[in-house]
């Protein structure tokens, strides 16, 4: 299950740059698992006590993992994977 | 009801329009509800008069206030009508990369601006504001963010015109920003008719608007509880600009660019339905109107020069 994750700007420092890298898994947390073997660190950033950190939002195919199933959300192959800090508008 | 005793009073009632041309099938119809038809043209108008109207009625905010309030721009104009009306000075603080209509606008109505820097969008107008409250004690923030007052404007109002016109309605969509909109119209839905799906629509900032802040700083308003949302979906630039041209060679809606994210949230949650076999009546918010995002090119240049003058724009 290859799927393609794009990286925020802040979290580029742990993909040599790579603006999107590849990962392997059929849920969120296996995608994780994967990209930290490859690119030590980012795992700590992005997940907390096993749940995602609170100002990280994470989309699969552009929709937000919190309401498809948090890290255990599924992924299939070409899936694409997008991490985003909160933002907020007004 | 088309008379009112002022400006002020006529905010709200906005009209629901189908979008025959948009909607997939007889049975999943979308239905936009054009906010822009309030006094200053955008939903804010709502938000801003429930918040300067509960902090009148609970004494923080007294003749002679000056107000001070972070925002990318429309709760801004919105405020700055009010606060002329009622008699109060206000100093916005936004985002120096926010549309140079915005303001120019604000400066019509009499509003001061502070500028925060462009890379921190409308995080970092929050934390400057709050800087500046600090110093100047005196002076009222009403805070858009954690103000229960914004989404109390959408619990009674929004919400209420919504089942009110449409009351098959199975789906409302809008933008997340302030997330008062959603919250509000969530919490009435929630007690009004519960099987009312909330959608919320994200637009996916350009990079550069996020780039040099710590994502352990990233912001969620207080309102937000995500309790009152069904699903989140994140757009980008490009199927936001595709989405608000589309808006409006094919139902003459002339929509700003956030409308654009909530109009391919609609759409992908309309493709659901008709996929699953199921009805749906689909309501979407539009958020403002295109007139102050016409200097971004966003309606006239070739759809990749409009992506990337967007990428780094603030949009809500």
């Amino acid at each position: 299950m290859a799927v393609e994750v794009r990286i925020p700007t802040i979290l580029r420092t742990f993909t040599g740059g790579e603006k999107a890298v590849k990962g392997q898994g059929s849920t969120l947390h296996q995608v994780i698992d994967d990209l930290e073997t490859r690119h030590p660190g980012i795992r700590e950033r992005l997940v907390e006590s096993d749940n995602l950190r609170r100002f990280v939002n994470v989309y699969v195919n552009d929709e937000d993992v919190r309401f498809t199933g948090g890290l255990g959300s599924p992924t299939a192959d070409g899936d694409v994977v997008v991490v985003l800090p909160a933002v907020a508008g007004g | 009801m088309t008379r009112f005793a002022s400006l002020i009073d006529s905010v709200g009632h906005t009209p629901l329009v189908g979008l025959p041309n948009l909607s997939p099938s007889a049975k999943v119809r979308l239905w936009a509800k054009l906010e822009d038809r309030n006094p200053t043209g955008s939903i804010k108008d709502r938000a801003a008069l429930g918040m300067i109207r509960a902090a009148e009625a609970d004494g923080t905010l007294r003749p002679g206030c000056t107000i001070l309030e972070p925002t990318s721009g429309n709760t801004g104009i919105s405020l700055a009508m009010a606060a002329k009306l009622a008699g109060y000075r206000l100093i916005c603080v936004m985002p120096e990369n926010t549309s140079v209509e915005r303001k120019q606008i604000l400066a019509m109505w009499g509003a001061e601006i502070v500028s925060s820097p462009a890379a921190g969008g409308s995080n970092e107008a929050v934390t400057v504001a709050k800087k500046l409250i600090a110093e100047h004690p005196d002076w009222v923030m009403l805070y858009q963010y954690g103000n229960r007052a914004n989404a109390d404007a959408h619990y009674e109002t929004t919400g209420p015109e919504i089942l009110a016109d449409l009351p098959e309605v199975t789906h409302v969509v809008a933008g997340l920003g302030t997330t008062g909109t959603l919250m509000g119209i969530g919490r009435f839905m929630a007690e009004h008719k519960p099987e009312v799906k909330i959608i919320a629509a994200e637009p996916r900032y350009g990079e550069l608007v996020y780039g040099l802040r710590n994502i352990d700083e990233g912001f969620v308003p207080e309102l937000y509880d995500a309790s009152y949302v069904s699903s989140r979906f994140s757009v980008g630039s490009r199927d936001a600009v595709r989405r608000v041209r589309e808006l409006l060679e094919r139902e003459g809606i002339f929509a700003g660019l956030s409308t654009g994210a909530i109009v391919h949230a609609a759409l992908g949650q309309a493709a659901k339905a008709v996929k699953a076999g199921e009805s749906a009546d689909i309501v979407i918010i539009i958020a403002d109107g295109g007139w102050k995002y016409l200097s971004t090119g966003a309606y006239d240049t070739d759809i990749d020069t409009a992506e990337e003058f967007l990428d780094g724009q603030v949009w809500a």
